[in-house]
C-alpha cells in the first residue's frame, strides 16, 4: 500500500513492524544490542526508519527470540562457500508462514488443491543434503497439491512417458506445474525443444522460482521464457515468484500483468548500496524486504543482498496494490548462493 | 472397518508406525516420517480413506493424531 517508496507504506505494517523490534529486541539480545547500537531506540515513523539486518547475520549469528525448548523446525539455506543461514522457526511462526503462503497462492490461483507436477527429480526432495533450498520450496509448495508427480528422472532429463501419463490421469482437470526457473528451462523446455516433444499441458498453470541469474546470463527474458514454455507444454498461466527462506511465505506473485507485487503485510524499500540512503520508485539499489510474520526470529526487516527497483503497485492494471519489485540480480560483491543455481548440468 | 479403524490406519502405513505409537504425542514433527511431506501423504490417506477434500487451512491446523480427529469430524466423519 505504499504510495512512493520513501513514504511510510501502510500504517497497519508499521505498527506490526515496531510491535516486532521490540518484541524481538527484548526476546534476542544479540539482536537488541545490534539495533541499539545502529538505530537507537526510538519508533519508526517510516517503513524507512524499521531498524534492519542484513541477510548475512542469519548465517554468522544464532538469532533466535524462542526458548530452545520451542524450536520446532530449523530452515537452512546452504551457501555455495560454507556459510549456512538458520532460520529458527516455533510452532506459531510456521503455521503463520503456512497461512501466508495459502493467502498469497490462493489469491493469485483459487484455494484449490491440484494435481502437482513437479518440474525436478525424485531425488531432490530425498537427497536433502544437495538442494535444501529447492526441496523445502518443492515441499511448501505442496501444500497446493493433490497428488503430486515429478517431471524428471535421477538424469535430471524428462520423463515424456511419466509426464504424459500424469497428464492422462488427470485430465479435466487444472494442473498445477512447480519449479525452479532454471531447471524449468534448462532441464524441461529445453529438452522437449531438443527432442521435438510437445505436452499437451493447456489446462495448467506454471510457478516457478529460485532466481534469474543463469537465464539472465543467456539474455533469456522473462517473455521468452513464457512463449517457449507455452510453445513445448502449451502453458498459458506462467507466474514467477521472489522469495527467501529468510522471510518464508512472504514472497512476491508475479502478477497476470507480469508485475511481483508484495503481499498483504508485506513490502519493499531500495537502499543505496554505498549509502544505505533509501531511493525513490525507478531507481537501483539494495532490495530491502519487510514482513509481519516473523515472530520467532528477528526476520521482519532485511537488508537482501539482491539488486533492483520498486514502482509503485497502483500502476498495475491488475488492481493488486502491493509495492512492485524488478529484480536486477545478486549485488555483485556477494556471496554466492547455493539455492537452484546449486545444479549445473 | 469402522472409522477410527481406517483413521488409525492411516497413520500407522503412512508413517510405518504401530497401533501403540498412535496417542497425544503424536505430533507434526515429533517423528522424522511425519515431516512435510509425510504430512501431505497423511492428508492423501485420509482423503482416500474418507472421501473427502480437506480445506488448506485444515492441512495446515492437522497439528496432531489428536487434534485431527476433530478436523475430521468438520467434514463429517463420526468417530
Amino acid at each position: 500500500m505504499t504510495d512512493t517508496a520513501s513514504d511510510g507504506g501502510s500504517v497497519d505494517l508499521l505498527c506490526d513492524l515496531n510491535r516486532l523490534t521490540v518484541h524481538h529486541k527484548a526476546a534476542c539480545r544479540l539482536y537488541g544490542y545490534y539495533i541499539d547500537t545502529l538505530f537507537g531506540d526510538r519508533e519508526a515513523t517510516s517503513l524507512a526508519e524499521v531498524p534492519y539486518l542484513p541477510v548475512r547475520a542469519f548465517k554468522t549469528f544464532e538469532l533466535k527470540s524462542i526458548a530452545d525448548a520451542d524450536v520446532f523446525k530449523i530452515m537452512t539455506s546452504s551457501g555455495t562457500t560454507g556459510a549456512v543461514s538458520r532460520i529458527y522457526l516455533d510452532k506459531e511462526t510456521s503455521k503463520l508462514q503456512s497461512q501466508k503462503l495459502i493467502e498469497v497462492f490462493s489469491n493469485a490461483f483459487s484455494r484449490s488443491r491440484f494435481p502437482m507436477l513437479v518440474i525436478d527429480g525424485q531425488g531432490t526432495v530425498t537427497d536433502r543434503r544437495q538442494f535444501s533450498a529447492r526441496t523445502a520450496a518443492i515441499n511448501g509448495f505442496s501444500l497446493f497439491s493433490r497428488g503430486r508427480e515429478f517431471a524428471l528422472n535421477d538424469l535430471f532429463a524428462v520423463d515424456v512417458e511419466r509426464v504424459q501419463a500424469f497428464v492422462e490421469a488427470n485430465r479435466g482437470q487444472r494442473i498445477f506445474i512447480f519449479g525452479f526457473t532454471f531447471v524449468v528451462w534448462q532441464n524441461f523446455v529445453a529438452q522437449l525443444k531438443r527432442m521435438n516433444v510437445r505436452l499437451d499441458l493447456s489446462n495448467s498453470f506454471l510457478l516457478h522460482g529460485g532466481g534469474w541469474k543463469k537465464l539472465a546470463d543467456q539474455n533469456i527474458s522473462n517473455e521468452r521464457f513464457k512463449a517457449e514454455v507455452q510453445e513445448w507444454t502449451g502453458c498459458k498461466d506462467v507466474r514467477n515468484y521472489y522469495g527467501m527462506v529468510e522471510q518464508t511465505g512472504t514472497i512476491f506473485m508475479e502478477c497476470e500483468h507480469g508485475n511481483l507485487h508484495a503481499a498483504v503485510g508485506s513490502d519493499v524499500i531500495i537502499r543505496d548500496p554505498a549509502t544505505f540512503a533509501v531511493l525513490p520508485h525507478g531507481a537501483e539499489g539494495l532490495i530491502q524486504v519487510f514482513s509481519n510474520i516473523q515472530k520467532s526470529y528477528p526476520g521482519h526487516s532485511l537488508l537482501t543482498e539482491d539488486v533492483g527497483h520498486t514502482l509503485d503497485g497502483e500502476s498495475c492494471a491488475c488492481g493488486r496494490k502491493g509495492t512492485i519489485v524488478k529484480i536486477a540480480g545478486r549485488l555483485k560483491k556477494a556471496e554466492i548462493r547455493g539455492c537452484s543455481d546449486a545444479y549445473n548440468s | 472397518m469402522n472409522n477410527r479403524e481406517k483413521y488409525d490406519g492411516a497413520f500407522i502405513e503412512t508413517f510405518g508406525i504401530s497401533a501403540a505409537d498412535l496417542n497425544d504425542s503424536l505430533q507434526y514433527q515429533s517423528i522424522k516420517a511425519w515431516d512435510s511431506v509425510g504430512h501431505m501423504a497423511l492428508v492423501a490417506a485420509l482423503e482416500g480413506a474418507f472421501d473427502i477434500m480437506l480445506e488448506m487451512d485444515d492441512i495446515v491446523d492437522f497439528g496432531s493424531y489428536t487434534t485431527g480427529l476433530k478436523t475430521l469430524e468438520k467434514y463429517g466423519v463420526v468417530f
